[in-house]
């Protein structure tokens, strides 16, 4: 709930994303937890979480690899780490989920941490949350209002959340549990968070449709399709920004906004930006600091106009 | 979309005779139209059993056909060939050759796991799909899909270091399915960038394909992880019939 101490100072996890094609969500996440008086501590020397990529080649092994960032996290002493990836996010969910109902997982996992050389990770020991889920509960609308120095009055916003914020359903218990809980089927702490800042939310149908980014390199064309139908929405919709709480949508729909222009001839305006990049300057942080001139889309004109950054 | 059939007729199995008399009659051309009886020649008995074995696909038995994948599925809104009920079907029936008429689009899923959201039989659809495309490339039937070529290239960088960086994982990508990296589209997204001199950004790239990122004292997880990446291989293996590698 809003007001949440335990939120207040966090285990951080940004994961590779973050250092490299992601760097201005990194940047602006750090920011806007600062300007809000939210403590990150980083997790030392994590790992990569597995993506979906390790996935592919065995389950149990992506399983290994996130939970040993969360022994990690444990063995700082923080019960709770903050993702703001929804690829690290889901699977560190997904490592904690099958830790506890799967058998088989736990044996494989107890193994290669035992000869990686350190403690296998049991489930129940620390909870993973989004930064959404991060910002909503420790600050709330409420305390954002109080803190907006720069409202996003007049920027029409379509809030994208993509494919692993929500889905699949039975790893994140906690979603779907009624009033201020998060919904699978109709996301909204992004919506909430930008609200309260002033923003205006369009009513955007695809929320949670898939922007291909499994397959961004390797089946370009099929990624190219699906991000050129999520940009048209949301400008039909009337939205002149998207905001992502994912890098590799986010990447993923900038790239391919400037593929569909090159290969299919499909030229959309639509300026993207991490909805942290937005939250920040609200809160009066200039555009440099949360990193806008590191983003393929340019907004900054468009922030010019709104009297942003 | 609604859920999508195939057509039970296949351009194939159509005949017709340019020309034809039977009886005295002239039936030359559409008159002489004559679809082809379809008939399943030979079951693979064991084709549910060996996509079950492999990791993904345990669930597959649990299927009852309501079509609901299909339905959410976001590949299939783009190619209704697409079809994950009807390839689950095939696969339960042991139809291993109309399988087959699909081999070079199973490996396209997405993973945007709407097909598991919106299963009520918990068959995880996405991983069935997953595990469909990897028997098709342990048996033979299918090159290795660029997809598995990204997630090799991927999965070998963690298991290395720990962590990736993805400028390498970009280039290593483009290097092993023999693509330029000057793809027209790729360096006007990345001239764009550099003309707004996003200077920390630009250092940290630069930096990382200098000293890669990396986990410290990963070499004990590298072991333990190449290990077991080898035993999964030889299970696979065993689970399709195929047996060690290099005695096939």
């Amino acid at each position: 709930m809003a007001g949440d101490m335990k939120y207040k100072r966090v285990a951080y996890y940004p994961g590779c994303a973050l250092e490299g094609s992601g760097h201005a969500y990194n940047r602006s996440t750090k920011a806007v937890g600062k300007a809000l008086g939210l403590d990150l501590v980083e997790v030392e020397n994590w790992n990569c979480c597995g993506a979906m990529e390790v996935k592919n080649i065995d389950p149990k092994i992506q399983t290994y690899l996130s939970a040993r960032t969360l022994g990690t996290t444990e063995e700082m002493g923080f019960d709770t780490v903050m993702a703001p990836c929804n690829g690290c996010y889901h699977n560190l969910k997904k490592a904690e989920y099958d830790l506890g109902h799967d058998p088989a997982s736990v044996e494989v996992n107890d193994r290669l941490a035992t000869k990686a050389g350190h403690r296998p990770y049991k489930a129940g020991k620390v909870e993973t949350i989004h930064a959404l889920d991060w910002i909503k509960h420790s600050i709330g609308e409420d305390g954002i209002r109080e803190r907006v120095k720069n409202s996003l009055k007049g920027v029409k916003i379509a809030n994208y959340y993509g494919c692993m914020y929500t889905r699949p359903r039975h790893i994140f218990p906690e979603k779907d549990q009624g009033p201020g809980t998060e919904s699978t089927a109709k996301p909204h702490f992004m919506d909430d968070i930008l609200a309260a800042a002033g923003a205006e939310n369009v009513d955007f149908p695809l929320k949670t449709a898939c922007c291909g980014g499994a397959h961004t390199l390797s089946d370009s064309d099929t990624s190219t399709k699906l991000v050129l139908n999520i940009l048209t929405a949301a400008e039909a919709c009337g939205a002149e920004v998207i905001a992502t709480e994912c890098p590799t949508c986010h990447t993923g729909l900038e790239m391919h906004q400037v593929r569909a222009e090159k290969v299919l001839g499909k030229k959309t305006n639509i300026k993207i930006l991490y909805f942290t990049q937005l939250l920040g300057m609200a809160l009066g942080l200039s555009a440099r600091k949360v990193g806008v001139n590191e983003n393929f889309s340019d907004a900054r004109p468009l922030l010019k106009e709104k009297g942003l950054g | 979309m609604p859920i999508h059939e195939k057509s039970l007729i296949r351009p194939e199995k159509l005949v017709e005779h340019e020309e034809l008399v039977i009886e005295g009659m002239d039936v030359s051309g559409h008159w002489s139209t004559f679809i082809e009886g379809r008939s399943v020649p030979d079951y693979n008995e064991t084709l549910q059993e060996e996509i079950a074995a492999l990791p993904g696909g345990e669930n597959i038995h649990r299927c009852w056909q309501c079509g609901s994948c299909t339905n959410a599925c976001t590949v299939n809104a783009l190619n209704p060939d697409f079809n994950p009920r009807y390839w689950i079907y095939l696969i339960r029936m042991g139809m291993e050759e109309e399988l087959l008429r699909d081999k070079d689009i199973i490996w396209q899923c997405v993973s945007c796991n709407k097909c598991t959201y919106a299963c009520p039989r918990d068959v995880v659809p996405e991983q069935v799909m997953k595990a469909t495309s990897h028997w098709l490339e342990l048996k033979g039937h299918t090159p290795k899909s660029p997809s598995m070529i990204f997630d090799e290239a991927f999965s070998e960088q963690v298991f290395e270091r720990g962590k990736i960086e993805d400028g390498l994982v970009l280039r290593e990508f483009f290097k092993r399915t023999g693509q330029p990296v000057t793809q027209p589209w790729l360096v006007a997204l990345v001239s764009g960038l550099v003309k707004r001199f996003p200077v920390f950004y630009l250092m940290k790239l630069g930096l990382a394909t200098v000293f890669r990122p990396r986990t410290r004292g990963w070499g004990k997880a590298r072991d333990a992880i190449e290990e077991y990446v080898h035993e999964c291989e030889e299970r696979n293996r065993r689970a399709v019939g195929l047996g060690t590698k290099g005695a096939k």
